[in-house]
């Protein structure tokens, strides 16, 4: 009986969670921001014909299909420096357009999707809408924009720079009964 | 001293028991059929081998069974990633020719309650078809079949090893018939919100490193106006 109540009672799972750092954005939406500081989170770089592959003995594939695309996988930190999910930037070459999309996996609180518009703007960021989000993103839209940073500190430890990446979340607006 | 050993015996037999009538309880866990098995609308399937070797790059946090792919890939170690494990893999047609690159990224899921059958997993598929399009996959997927039918069997064996034919299907939600949510982000796929299901072929297991020979199979059922220009 005590064995049963034990199993019961003890959560199989628990996922550590960090707080959330979000902000009211002056023109509606909370901002939450994120980066990546390279090239310490970096876990992926593939891309055809690299030199240097990210690890060492990556393979990356040699079909011609994926001959114009490339994907990086990265731990990704919030406003406090702590690492708080996994992203992956996918990166294609279309006839006439590009690719290049993120998804963003926190796993005490969910998925985001975001298709950027592969055009950077101008001041050299790119910004592009929320798809889909998931568990605690699912009703939200907004966007999300990225940005690289180089370090200018010099200082030996430092990272070489940061992807920043800004998500604005909006709720949906549900219809009025 | 003899009480406090009594007891403890007690306690483990008890625990022992109840996780075998849990494990072997027939009105747990038992799957139907997906609707996207047998569905007549058009379809996209796309195959992936489910050993980490046979994929581009497999991570988790360096201590599960499956080893992380290639060496010295870094582990997701951190705590708030440390339950999390990403995959990266080429995507092949139905004639086993590569046609895209998938990138999923899964974590153990706080809704697992053994109790009742649900050995979840959140995960979510990065799918790029080039020259179609990208695709965002969001699902649960319970594992308690997989565990009861190889997991549980390879430890009972004397070789450590299970080898056999099973097949499942893996996804257990979000949608009510045990279907993935299918978010298309770019190409012919922009726009559209469609059903999915990830299905698992496994052939051999280990206790040492898992899977040894198994295929994983995403079926993505697409929309009436897809199917109308496909044709």
């Amino acid at each position: 009986m005590a064995a049963a109540v034990a199993l019961y009672t003890i959560p199989a799972v628990d996922q550590h969670r960090e707080n959330s750092i979000i902000s009211v954005s002056p023109n509606g939406g909370n901002v939450e921001s994120f980066h990546i500081n390279l090239p310490m989170d970096r876990v992926m770089v593939g891309a055809p014909g690299q030199a240097s592959p990210l690890p060492r003995a990556l393979e990356w594939p040699e079909d011609e299909v994926l001959a114009q695309v490339s994907a990086d996988i990265f731990k990704i930190r919030n406003a406090r420096d702590t690492v708080v999910g996994v992203a992956a930037r996918t990166v294609a070459k279309e006839d006439e357009s590009g690719v290049v999309d993120w998804i963003i996996h926190l796993p005490a609180r969910g998925s985001l999707f975001v298709t950027m518009d592969p055009n950077p703007q101008e001041g050299a960021y790119r910004i592009g809408p929320i798809r889909a989000g998931t568990r605690e993103f699912e009703p939200l839209t907004g966007f999300v924009s990225e940005r690289w940073v180089s370090d200018t500190s010099g200082a030996e430890d430092e990272p070489a720079g940061r992807i920043e990446l800004s998500a604005t979340y909006v709720g949906r607006a549900e219809p009025v009964e | 001293m003899k009480y406090i050993v009594a007891a403890m015996i007690g306690f483990l037999a008890g625990v022992t028991l109840f996780a075998a009538a849990v494990a072997y309880n027939p009105f747990v866990g038992r799957q139907g059929v997906s609707p996207l098995s047998i569905t007549d609308a058009p379809t996209v399937t796309l195959g992936f081998s489910a050993v980490a070797s046979g994929s581009i790059l497999l991570t988790n946090n360096g201590e599960s069974r499956v080893d992380p792919y290639p060496e010295k890939v870094a582990w997701l170690w951190e705590k708030s990633i440390r339950q999390t494990s990403a995959m990266v893999t080429v995507l092949l047609d139905g004639r086993n020719q590569a046609t895209g690159l998938g990138i999923k990224i899964s974590s153990a899921s706080e809704e697992t309650w053994l109790f009742s059958g649900r050995a979840l997993v959140d995960s979510i598929w990065y799918v790029y078809l080039p020259g179609r399009g990208a695709m965002f996959i969001e699902q649960t997927e319970n594992y308690w079949n997989y565990l009861r039918d190889i997991m549980l069997p390879a430890y009972r064996s004397s070789a450590n090893t299970w080898t056999g034919v099973w097949l499942g299907n893996m996804t257990s939600g979000p949608g009510a018939l045990r279907t993935a949510k299918v978010t298309g982000g770019s190409g012919e796929f922009a726009g559209n919100v469609m059903l999915g299901l990830e299905s698992l072929s496994v052939l051999a297991w280990r206790v040492d490193n898992g899977l040894v020979a198994a295929e994983g199979r995403l079926i993505i059922e697409l929309p009436s106006e897809s199917a109308a220009d496909d044709e």
